[in-house]
Parts: C-alpha cells; structure tokens; sequence
C-alpha cells in the first residue's frame, strides 16, 4: 500500500513531529513496504479470536490509601528545561 | 594483589572472573572489593576506546560503593557484596545520568531508583557505569544510539547485536564482571548470542519494570547479561519477584534459582521447532544448533519435534504492537518536565522542535508506524488484528509445552554482521530478530547462550526457552549443556 505524503504529513503532526522533505519521502517508502509486510496478518482469519492486551491474567491491584513518602517537588523539577519556583514553565498558551 | 594462580601454574586477571568467583575470593580474603574495581578499571582504560561499550563510566560512585561493600564483606545475604556490574542506560540510577541512548534525554538525571537496582545495591553491588544502547531500545546493533555505535570484542568492525549491546560488549570484553540488560524482542538474548555471553529474559512480570524507561510496555523486561549460567541464575536470585510499584509484576514466590544447577537432564523433553530451522539460515549456525541437540542428547535428554505453527507472522505482528505501545511511551517527551527543550513560538511548535530534533530516524520510524497503526479507521486493522495473532501465538506455545519441557532454537539467524550492513533497509533488521520476538509476545522466558563459532570467530547463540515461570527449566538445561563445553570460556583478544 503505497502512503501519500499528505498522509505522512497528517501521521507526523498526530505525533508532533516536523520531517524535513527528504525525510517525507524515505518514511513514505520505508512505511509502505513495512505496513505491507504487516498486511501478512490478514492471512489469518481471527474471526472470533479473544485478543491479547497482556500475557498474564491481571486482576485490579487495590492496596490500604494511606499516605507515603513521594520524590519533593524540588528534586522532581530538578529535570526541568525552564521553571519557575515551584512550577514547570511553558510558553503562554492563552491569549 | 591482581592476579589470582590457578591451578593449572597459569594465572587469571580479576576482570576475568565470574560472580561467583569473585565472592568466594572476597570471603576467603585472599582479595578486596578495590582490588577488583582497580583491576576492572584498568581493563577499562586499556579496552574501552576500542569498544565503546558505555555511555557514563561512573568512577567516583564505584570507589564509594567499593568501600562501602568492603564493610559488608562479611554479611552472606550480600549476594552481589563488591561486585562491579554496568547497567543498561535505560535503567533509572538515582543521581547519575540516565540517557536512555537519546538526545532528547541527554541531560536526565533521575530523581529515583528502579527496583531492580534498589535490589542490586541492597545485595550490595558496585556500578561500573552506563552501557550504550540503540536509542530508546530500538534495534538489533546499537547503530541507532543517539552518542556511538559500540563494536564487537569479537571483530571491532562488526555490531554487537542490540538493544543491550553495550551491556553484552561491556561483559565480553571483561569490561564489568556482568550486567542488566532489557529486552522487548530479543535485545538481551540477541547481543548475548552475537557477542558470546549469556543473556536471560525472564517471564513477563517475573522481573519489575519501574525504573525502566518504557518502550513496549506489554513486552519489555529487564535480564542479566553475564558470562557463564551460573551468574545469570545468581542475578536472577538478586532482581526477580513482585513489587508493588509495579502494576504488572507477578504476586509470586521466586525460588532461588541455583539450587537447580547441576540437576541431572536426563528424560528432559527438548522440542525443536521446525519453523525455525528455516531456508537461508546461516550453515554454520544451523549446524551449530544441532550439535548443541546432539549434546544434549547424549546427556540424556529427549529430542522431540515440535511445531509453532504462527512462526512466520511474529515479526509482523511484533512490530504493529510494539510500535503502537511505543508511539504512545514516547509521547511524553515533550520538553516540558526533563531533558531536550527547543523553543518555539508556542507551545506545539516547542513540542513539534523538541521532537524532531530530539529523535533519531528509527525512533521518529516506528512513532510513525505506531500513530499510523492507532490512527481513525486502522486501529481494528491493525492493532487489533495483532493483538489477535498474538494470542495465536502464545496459544502454540502453551500446547507445545504440553509435551515438552523447554525448546532449543538458535538465537539468531547468523551470527554478527558488519557496521552499516543493514542500516538501508529497516525491514531486513527487524527480521533478524525473527527467533527471538515471539517469546516476548508470549511472556515465556529464554536464555541465550554460547554454542560455538562460525570459521571467522565470531560467537554463536542457543536459545532454550521455557513455560511460564519455569525459569528453572531453562538453567538446568543451559548448565548441563554449559558444563560439558568450553564454549563459554573463550574469550576475544584484545
């Protein structure tokens, strides 16, 4: 199946990403022929085939809600690009 | 004192040596924790140029901890007591660079521990450093690493397999004494194979994930990477068993894991797949295999042939999950709470900057696939018909291990392959992890193991995977094979 670039285009802005042209048309090509290896799933009837979302049998894991000890806010906005006492800081996003 | 006599009037240097080994020499005083770290750290500076295998060498916290240990010596419970270990770059170290292999976290420093080295440290290990990796553990040569392609000890032109291809170098180049690696579609066992070590990925859920930075969430865990069975079983000891900051870890009882090695083999049922004894497979690592069988024969195990019949669409379907589950981990890089920022003139364009600047090309590749796969209107498609195929394929796993006690397949279709091979074209890479995926889609575990070498010198893997939690299958096999060979002890010149 081949990709147009407007799609690829549409698929990089869901995942906030810019590609570059020459990025657009090797991912276009390269995503064609993966998506097209992947189409060897329909070989497969899997009508009524339960899926598989995680290997084990996984049962709600509920525990006492008491208080513990989390990381400080200071040690968690250690990492932060830009901040501002005690908050992460982001360009303006309301006019 | 270095070096340690052996027996047979020649001597070993303490890099050399296994866990194992180390402890008993640490408990009988014949050495100490710094003399090991001294002698690590030597082969380090004389090795590492070469092969790159770390991303941060952690000297200071080394000689800290080195004391430290030294104190404990004593203390039996210390399994790991001075033991220098590397750990895998996406492992969360508190305090000490956590790349995860990629720009857009070259500057995170974790806030917190992961649990495995919580567990590492109680027992009392020393780190070695930071092992490289492709970025975000995605591939099969740590090509894809946003710092440096590591080189096999092996032959310095040819990869070391990947993801954990730092960790796997980093063990066969004595580098650290052994190491964690992950592995979401083999990037323990294939490394192991192609470098010539030992790589074991448990059952899912056996091994806690937090602290590992997400790629595949359903798929990944985290492994030991060391140099004979017996390491791997005593790491296994160290780091398996549920914990409670991990949602998906099993509520299980972990035995310890040595207490099987050794066990006799006889009547043990080895199934051999057909599918994965495939056309175009490597000779010399077919018939590597096979003698591996006939070995193992000859101590009494029993050969059956078996079939696994949803061989052929793991790697298809591999890629849609673990795309998919990738697509959505990676979301969080956005430039607000860690690592790369670029600005923008709003907020989109910082997030749209930070990315695309951030992420290498196979990352920005399978974000790609995995949007696309999630997206309107392909989801059932897709992701869903995935999901269907792969309990297919845990399904013939399950009734293949009816009849037999664990399997024996090679690790991967060749051995290690040159730099630049196959960096063109993706698809050919993924498809080298064709033996390894479907065990993660499973959630069984499997170790690799060394079983020979190709004409060139270059190592080849044996891959014995087990039922679920049956861990203790894989190291009784694996050992008994190990013993009777000298295949692991053979070490690359450098």
């Amino acid at each position: 199946m081949k990709i147009s670039g407007k799609e690829i285009e549409h698929i990089a802005t869901l995942a906030r990403l810019y590609l570059q042209e020459e990025e657009k048309d090797l991912f276009g090509s390269q995503l064609s022929s993966i998506l097209d290896y992947m189409d060897k799933l329909n070989e497969l009837d899997t009508g009524d085939i339960e899926p598989t979302s995680h290997v084990l049998t996984l049962n709600n894991v509920m525990r006492a809600d008491f208080l513990v000890d989390s990381i400080a806010r200071q040690e968690a906005l250690m990492n932060a690009p830009s901040r501002t006492e005690k908050f992460y800081r982001v360009p303006k996003i309301i006019e | 004192m270095t070096k340690i006599f052996t027996n047979q009037g020649g001597f070993l240097e303490l890099y050399s040596l296994t866990i194992s080994d180390i402890r008993e020499l640490l408990k009988r005083k014949e050495i100490s924790v710094i003399d090991v770290v001294n002698a690590v750290y030597r082969r380090i500076d004389a090795v590492e140029d070469r092969i790159k295998a770390f991303i941060t060498i952690t000297k200071e916290k080394s000689l800290e901890m080195a004391e430290s240990a030294q104190k404990n010596i004593n203390n039996d419970n210390a399994y790991l007591c001075g033991v220098p270990l590397a750990i895998k770059d996406n492992i969360c170290t508190k305090g000490i660079l956590t790349t995860c292999g990629s720009k857009i976290l070259y500057n995170f420093i974790p806030p917190y521990e992961s649990t495995v080295t919580s567990r590492l440290t109680e027992n009392g290990y020393v780190l070695i450093g930071k092992t490289n990796l492709d970025e975000f553990a995605m591939g099969s040569s740590t090509e894809n690493s946003g710092f440096h392609t590591t080189k096999n000890p092996w032959d310095l032109e040819r990869i070391p397999g990947g993801s954990s291809g730092g960790s796997a170098a980093a063990v066969a180049a004595d580098e650290c004494i052994a190491a964690l690696g992950s592995d979401t579609g083999g990037s323990i066992r294939q490394p192991a194979a192609l470098s010539g070590v030992v790589g074991f990925k448990t059952t899912y859920g056996r091994v806690s994930r937090y602290g590992l930075i997400a790629f595949a969430s359903s798929l990944d865990q985290i492994g030991p990477i060391t140099k004979n069975v017996r390491d791997s079983a005593i790491l296994l000891n160290v780091i398996s068993g549920h914990d409670e900051l991990d949602s998906t870890s099993a509520p299980l009882t972990v035995s310890d894991y040595t207490r099987v090695l050794g066990q006799d083999i006889k009547g043990m049922k080895i199934g051999v797949p057909g599918e994965y004894f495939i056309e175009g497979m490597d000779k010399e690592v077919e018939k590597a295999v096979r003698d591996a069988l006939k070995k193992l024969e000859s101590l009494g195990a029993i050969p059956v042939e078996i079939s696994l019949p949803h061989t052929g669409y793991a790697v298809a379907t591999y890629y849609v999950l673990a795309t998919s589950e990738a697509s959505s981990n990676l979301a969080r890089y956005d430039g607000v709470r860690y690592g790369l920022r670029i600005e923008g003139k709003d907020l989109m364009e910082m997030y749209m900057n930070t990315r695309s600047q951030g992420f290498g090309a196979e990352v920005k590749r399978r974000i790609m696939i995995g949007t696309y796969a999630l997206s309107s209107g392909y989801y059932e498609a897709y992701y869903r018909k995935a999901q269907q195929v792969r309990t297919l394929i845990k399904k013939d796993f399950e009734d293949a291990f009816k009849e037999v006690d664990v399997i024996l397949t090679p690790t991967s279709p060749t051995a290690t392959f040159k730099i630049g091979e196959k960096t063109a074209e993706p698809l050919q890479m993924y498809i080298s992890d064709i033996f390894t995926i479907s065990v993660n889609l499973a959630g069984v575990p499997a170790i690799s193991i060394p079983c020979g070498f190709t004409s060139n010198n270059l190592p080849i893997g044996l891959q014995l995977i087990g039922s679920h939690f049956d861990e203790e299958s894989i190291l009784k096999v694996a050992y008994a094979y190990e013993q009777s060979t000298e295949w692991h002890k053979r070490k690359p010149i450098l």
